[in-house]
């Protein structure tokens, strides 16, 4: 059986983390106020990209635990990331 | 290695009344067997209505139905199969009756999981029939619900959507429990390479119904949203796309024939090497190619959309990726072929629907290829050509390893042998009237004549007697081998617990297995087929 080591993340870690999503929060609505054309929704999610990482890394102790989970997580996003691509490659040759 | 200590088998209620004992069990062998009982009634259901369609198609015009209910049989036979029996069946079934034997655990990670997913397998399916008895009839789209007809249709269509949610709900708790029971209750010594590929082709399966199901949920939930709300999603006519139904719905169910399949491929990985003694050839490859498969098939969803307005280059990409899916399959083929070349064969009934699974599966395969191809596409397109390609697929294919899978497990899980001589003949019936049943439907695609179609012409008719007698041979077959079947459950002799002599750890425990499987947790010191 696969050996499970309990991991306990620190106060003071969650704590940066937590103050990490809340400034990045006020970043998304701040920025939404400036008009940057076809950056917008690309500020936007890269924002919330780096939100979903944190979470992933610290709250859901992604960086803690066995390296095969990252794989597995990274394979679901590319898989993910391929189906958009896909489909809407065709939306772009579409005549 | 052997684990047989006598004690008290898994069928004890342990004081408990049978119904509350079986119900609210969590014991993985038992929940496989609600599955296995529920996916035949399930089965049975789907074969009758596809009988009924066999003898509406025998001579042009109308021969025992009216079109309206022609078009509701097709869609039910389809929701039915694919939705109750293909895509649970083998993973649901003997998934769970042998996924934690065959890794020496005592039961799947999460066992309350693993009961919550049959009971939802269940709601969804009371829904999906309920659409034949309640409302406006049944849903006459097809199964694959294609926007804007099932938008506009005034049939249940609503409901038989929301079952297939559920169902898929179902699908994505067994895949979950499945992988964590890979990664987390493998038995000491049992590393990822020492693994049975039937544990591999789980596992594979697993990640498509964790990662692709999902899109189907909310898609079809899309559907209902637009049919009571009025949001133009897929409808031109409120300023949806329907070709962006099709795409998002294949995305899943291209998958989804893997999810099919894959498991298939497993039971014949185990089977082959059993009834050849032999080590199995190429079991790294085997199992890079159950991987493969998984994430190649990802990407061909745009193979069913050929003829569907999708644009130029995307359709060279999507033929070409489908041409590249068939590497791993044949890389599987060549291996079990490459495993029997010198083996000492043994021509059980397991061994025998294996062999009829690698002989349909390449008719399956290669006839995939064809529609695959660009150019061919558009002469085969919603032709009959593609019922049969698909029959032979999921029916030679996933039908017949799920049959190889019961006739191989039967000893394990019923502690009783079936009638071999029987047996045997059941599956010689069944292969020939599979054969008579489907080939000429793709002479018929070939000859032109569509798929869904209630009439034809009358140049026809000669392949459609041929198939619909050999519904009739295949019938025949099928209620043989479940007569087989059912003695055998009820009156055959007492097996061995180990009577294929299998090197796999589900055959070093008793037959049937204990509650907890194992007296002592085995330890694994060497690959799974290391026959001498």
């Amino acid at each position: 059986m696969v050996e499970q080591k309990p991991h306990i993340v620190e106060y003071l870690t969650n704590i940066y983390v937590w103050i990490a999503l809340a400034t990045l929060t006020i970043i998304t609505i701040w920025v939404s106020e400036f008009d940057l054309k076809l950056l917008t929704v690309t500020v936007a999610l890269g924002v919330a990209s780096i939100k979903a990482t944190l979470v992933l890394m610290y709250f859901m102790h992604l960086r803690f635990d066995s390296k095969i989970l990252t794989i597995m997580v990274l394979v679901t996003m590319i898989v993910f990331l391929s189906l958009i691509v896909f489909t809407f490659f065709d939306y772009s040759y579409r005549s | 290695m052997t684990n047989t200590q006598k004690h008290t088998d898994f069928y004890d209620n342990e004081g408990k009344p049978a119904w509350k004992a079986w119900l609210t069990t969590t014991d993985h062998k038992r929940i496989g067997l609600l599955y296995f009982y529920s996916l035949t009634v399930f089965f049975l259901v789907g074969v009758l209505l596809g009988l009924m369609m066999r003898f509406e198609l025998i001579s042009p015009g109308k021969d025992l139905v009216e079109a309206q209910t022609y078009n509701g049989l097709f869609t039910l036979h389809g929701v039915i199969m694919i939705f109750l029996f293909v895509i649970p069946g083998i993973p649901a079934v003997f998934g769970n009756l042998t996924l934690p034997l065959l890794l020496g655990a005592r039961d799947v990670a999460f066992p309350k999981l693993n009961l919550l997913s049959w009971y939802l397998y269940i709601g969804g399916a009371i829904l999906a029939l309920s659409t034949l008895l309640v409302g406006d009839g049944p849903p006459d789209t097809g199964w694959t619900f294609y926007a804007p007809y099932s938008v506009k249709t005034g049939t249940n269509v609503s409901m038989a959507v929301l079952s297939a949610f559920i169902l898929g709900f179902s699908s994505i708790l067994t895949g979950l429990n499945f992988l964590t029971t890979i990664h987390r209750m493998r038995c000491p010594g049992m590393t990822w390479f020492r693994m049975p590929l039937f544990a591999w082709a789980l596992y594979a399966t697993s990640w498509i119904q964790l990662l692709a199901t999902p899109v189907v949920g909310i898609t079809l939930l899309m559907i209902v949203v637009e049919r009571w709300l009025g949001i133009g999603l897929f409808d031109p006519v409120l300023g949806g796309d329907p070709v962006l139904y099709q795409h998002l719905f294949w995305i899943y169910s291209h998958p989804a024939v893997y999810i099919m399949i894959l498991p298939g491929m497993g039971v014949i990985s185990e089977i082959i090497p059993t009834f050849s003694r032999r080590r199995i050839f190429g079991y790294k490859a085997i199992a890079y190619a159950s991987l493969a498969i998984a994430f190649i098939g990802y990407f061909v969803w745009g193979h069913h959309m050929f003829t569907a307005g999708m644009s130029g280059p995307a359709r060279i990409i999507f033929s070409v990726l489908t041409f590249l899916v068939a590497i791993p399959s044949a890389i599987k083929v060549f291996n079990w072929l490459a495993t029997m070349y010198n083996g000492s064969i043994d021509l059980k009934p397991p061994m025998l629907y294996a062999l009829g699974f690698i002989f349909l599966f390449l008719i399956g395969g290669l006839s995939g290829l064809v529609v695959g191809a660009l150019a061919t596409d558009v002469h085969l397109h919603d032709t009959y050509f593609v019922v049969g390609h698909f029959h032979y697929v999921m029916f030679g294919g996933t039908g017949f390893a799920f049959f190889a899978a019961l006739h191989y497990w039967f000893p394990k899980i019923f502690g009783r042998m079936y009638n071999i001589k029987h047996a045997t003949r059941a599956f010689w019936l069944l292969f020939t009237g599979f054969n008579v049943l489907y080939f000429p439907m793709l002479v018929l695609g070939i000859m032109g004549m569509p798929r869904r179609y209630y009439d034809y012409l009358p140049q026809f008719q000669i392949p459609n007697v041929i198939s619909t007698v050999g519904s009739w041979i295949t019938v025949a077959g099928l209620i043989y081998m479940i007569v087989v079947i059912v003695k055998g459950i009820r009156n055959g002799e007492k097996a061995a617990a180990n009577p294929w002599n299998g090197l796999t750890l589900d055959w070093q425990t008793d037959s049937p297995p204990t509650k907890e499987n194992f007296d002592v947790i085995p330890t694994v010191t060497e690959r799974p087929y290391e026959y001498k």
